[in-house]
């Protein structure tokens, strides 16, 4: 018999007290996973489902398209200045205009700022404590003040202070350190005066700083800890996808502007676009299961959940763009060659490889920063172009440090919104995610033995490279991740639900 | 002795906890009069069952950031209260319904059908619209339905203290924060705030270089030419809501050359913004030609003037 029936059963028969009991009827708004084990006890498939949905593609119809970006950033609170960003690139489109090159280099600058923050905060918060408290310690202490036992007070708030940094820039390029405002068709609202851009050259130092200290962090607790590696490389944490990324003309990694290159497993150029091309080489699948779609490489054709030579899903993010082009800032493309060297292939399919790739791009971004900080055309005061005539359609597309964002609108002949498109970096993870964590189950759950709250830990590993933006994706819960696992037997029944929240 | 501090994110975007977090060092001091008790789901590793296993009012400050999406969010307001002394709804979406509140404006069927069967990405063949059950292949799998309206805080428990802001900023939380160490709150009910009008914090502010306000003949959108950087944005014709705004920002908006949009909520004792400000609005425009200039220009104004308001609106109840 099966379970779900079994259950709407009962409730229709006992009623409420029964869905009270039934956990999820209480459990909205985070991460399900769906274990399901075939009749040995080894696991048959495995289902993430997001579960929640706010619908921006509706409700931002009806404004006009240079309100948007200060909209619709409240997409996420985490992602400060990324969805402003994308949504202005997105009106120049709809204005039919060119930035002035000094309002493309704020805006570069601006996105740089909030690479280094957001970069900083997730691998501290959440990725580096897996490695340097440990894999299987408590999750109580596999957190920020874990991390800070072992590293040291001093270099705990030395991070503390120059993440800030970065907020500092944020807020005064953006107006709103969250939630910016700046962003215009054709420019930015304001200009940076010299004092300002010797302060941002100043706080762009210290970041620079941070990036350097992130990778001997990375160095010192990773790359000479044997067991650690180990995990790095482990095969039950490597995820063969394809790829996508945004890179200059010279084949440069750049988050603010470029080419969106798609390459496969073998790391051969499928495709690519920019702007509205994109509908030509991603499509997104609708699954009855979980609120967010699921893409893939459209020439490729939908092949479900499969990963491997042929597979048809692709991951974006750190890894993907380290794996799709180069890093443009001297420091930080030292440190990317390295990663290829130590783990010898290209691209990298390990999963845990993530989290080195963000320590890589801490350091390129910051540098970045410094760099556009010290051009002669950041203080200009020419930051507005003159519009065109309304195109009625824009297209933006960054990346953010989750992976490609994408923004589509249109508009009519007065700019005001009548379609919104959206494809944001954890929706371009989904699938894979749904494969890295049906490994990470395979892996621990051996012929139904030993299902236990270790197992709460070998997930939680394998989705947090991807570092889940819950908030992106369906717009509920960013940051911790709370999930649930419910794991069923070859019946239907269930086994288990474990929940690390 | 510290004061318990409890922070729930319910169906929010984590602005406002990246508010606090951006106290920075700020917090670490803070930290020496505040216990943390339960940050959850953002920050600190404690779960939604400690939560519900403290005893009734051990906890000295509950702050709410969010708006009510769905029954899990309304359920855990409801924790909230039981534990916590004081409640504070922390930022717009708790005090006011925040921007996703202007999902209010459309049917449900209407969000699916443009998400997942309309937008030019997509591939649907089957019209598939995720389900509360269904079926992948010998697996039955199901999700939480997703619910009809966004509710603030207040609709939901009692609360005892707003906070403005998308999110608040960090000055103002730094401000907040020594209020409640030092015991120096309000009367129950209020807002959390320097009681002061974006214009009143605005550099702008005509009345403070003894320059009149003026009506305005002709409306402007923000994209529209170049504003004077030192001129009332108002003066200007650009609809800048500063008047009618709390302004614990310090005017960050009008600072960057861009209009007031209202996230810091209504000055009291007005609670339905829009309504505030249409009439506001409405009395310094020159004439009706100017009406209809305006309307043309913005021709959804619920979008503009209840952008961060609308579920704690008056209409619709």
């Amino acid at each position: 018999m099966h379970i779900f029936k079994k259950i709407f059963g009962k409730k229709e028969v006992e009623g409420v007290k029964k869905i009270e009991i039934e956990p999820m009827t209480r459990l909205e708004g985070h991460g399900k996973i769906a274990i399901f084990l075939d009749d040995k006890g080894n696991v048959a498939d495995a289902f993430y489902q997001i579960v929640e949905f706010r619908g921006y593609e509706t409700f931002l119809r009806g404004m006009p398209i240079e309100e948007v970006p200060r909209t619709v950033s409240t997409i996420c609170g985490v992602c400060r200045a990324i969805h402003h960003t994308a949504s202005t690139k997105a009106s120049d489109g709809v204005y039919g205009v060119e930035p002035t090159e000094t309002a493309k280099k704020i805006r570069e600058l601006f996105l740089n700022a909030h690479q280094v923050e957001d970069h900083c905060a997730i691998l501290y918060a959440l990725g580096l404590p897996d490695f340097v408290v440990g894999i299987e310690a408590d999750p109580a202490e596999r957190n920020l003040v874990g991390l800070v036992k072992k590293v040291g007070v001093d270099v705990g708030k030395t991070v503390l202070k120059k993440r800030f940094a970065a907020v500092k820039v944020l807020e005064m390029l953006g107006g709103k350190p969250i939630h910016p405002v700046a962003g215009l068709p054709g420019g930015w609202s304001k200009r940076v005066t010299e004092d300002e851009r010797k302060e941002i050259e100043s706080l762009a130092k210290e970041m620079v700083e941070l990036g350097e200290l992130t990778l001997q962090v990375f160095e010192d607790v990773i790359l000479k800890n044997e067991k650690m590696l180990e995990l790095v490389t482990a095969d039950y944490y490597r995820v063969v996808v394809n790829y996508l990324g945004t890179v200059d003309d010279a084949g440069k990694v750049n988050y603010y502007d470029g080419w969106q290159v798609g390459i496969d497993t073998k790391g051969n150029e499928v495709f690519r676009f920019k702007g509205k091309d994109y509908l030509n080489h991603i499509a997104e699948r609708v699954v009855p299961w979980s609120y967010v779609k699921m893409p893939y490489f459209k020439q490729l054709g939908w092949k479900g959940f499969v990963d491997g030579e042929g597979t048809s899903l692709y991951s974006v993010g750190p890894l993907a763009r380290c794996n799709v082009g180069e890093m443009n800032t001297p420091k930080a493309k030292e440190a990317q060659d390295k990663m290829f060297d130590v783990l010898k292939e290209r691209p990298i399919h390990y999963i845990m490889a993530y989290h080195w790739a963000r320590a890589v791009e801490l350091l390129n971004a910051a540098e970045r920063v410094l760099e556009l900080s010290q051009d002669p055309e950041i203080t200009s005061p020419d930051v507005r172009a003159e519009l065109g005539e309304v195109t009625g359609e824009g297209v933006g597309i960054v990346e953010a440090p989750r992976g490609t964002l994408i923004h589509h609108y249109k508009t009519d002949e007065n700019g005001i919104v009548t379609d919104v498109n959206l494809i944001v970096a954890t929706t371009h993870n989904h699938a894979p995610i749904n494969i890295a964590i049906k490994k990470a189950a395979q892996h621990f759950i051996k012929e139904g033995k030993d299902i236990n709250e270790k197992l709460l830990n070998y997930i939680e590993i394998a989705y947090r490279p991807y570092d889940i933006c819950q908030a992106c994706a369906s717009h509920a819960l960013p940051g911790r991740y709370p999930i649930e696992v419910t794991i069923y037997d070859s019946e239907g029944e269930i086994v288990k639900v474990l929940r690390n929240f | 002795m510290a004061l318990k501090l409890a922070f729930l994110l319910i169906g929010g975007c984590g602005g406002c906890d990246m508010s606090v977090v951006d106290l920075s060092e700020k917090l670490v001091d803070a930290l020496e009069h505040l216990e943390i008790v339960f940050w959850a789901p953002t920050v600190a590793d404690v779960k939604y069952k400690d939560l519900e296993a403290m005893p009734d009012q051990s906890v000295d400050l509950g702050l709410i950031a969010g708006m009510v999406r769905n029954k899990e969010n309304e359920h855990l307001v409801k924790v909230m209260r039981q534990k916590c002394k004081i409640i504070v709804a922390f930022g717009a979406c708790a005090s006011l319904g925040g921007i996703p509140g202007m999902a209010n404006m459309h049917k449900k069927e209407e969000l699916f059908e443009n998400a997942y069967i309309k937008s030019p990405s997509t591939d649907n063949p089957d019209n598939v619209i995720p389900q509360p059950v269904s079926k992948e292949g010998e697996f039955e799998l199901t999700l939480p339905e997703f619910l009809d309206s966004v509710k603030p805080v207040d609709a939901i428990i009692d609360v005892d203290y707003y906070v403005g802001g998308c999110p608040p900023h960090h000055d103002h939380v730094a401000r907040i924060v020594e209020a409640v160490v030092t015991g120096n709150l309000p009367p129950k009910g209020s807002w959390l705030t320097n009681g002061k009008a974006v214009c009143d914090v605005c550099p702008r502010n005509p009345a403070l270089k003894g320059e009149t306000r003026e009506y305005v003949s002709e409306v402007k959108r923000m994209h529209e030419g170049m504003p004077d950087e030192e001129k009332c944005l108002l003066n200007q014709g650009y609809l800048c809501l500063g008047p009618i705004t709390q302004g614990d920002c310090g005017a960050s908006c009008p600072k960057v050359n861009i209009r007031c949009a209202g996230c810091g909520g209504p000055i009291p004792p007005t609670w339905d913004f829009g309504l505030r400000a249409i009439g506001a609005i409405g009395a310094i425009l020159a004439d009706e030609s100017v009406v209809d200039n305006l309307l043309n220009k913005y021709p959804v104004l619920a979008k503009i003037l209840y952008r961060y308001a609308l579920p704690k609106a008056l209409i619709r109840k």
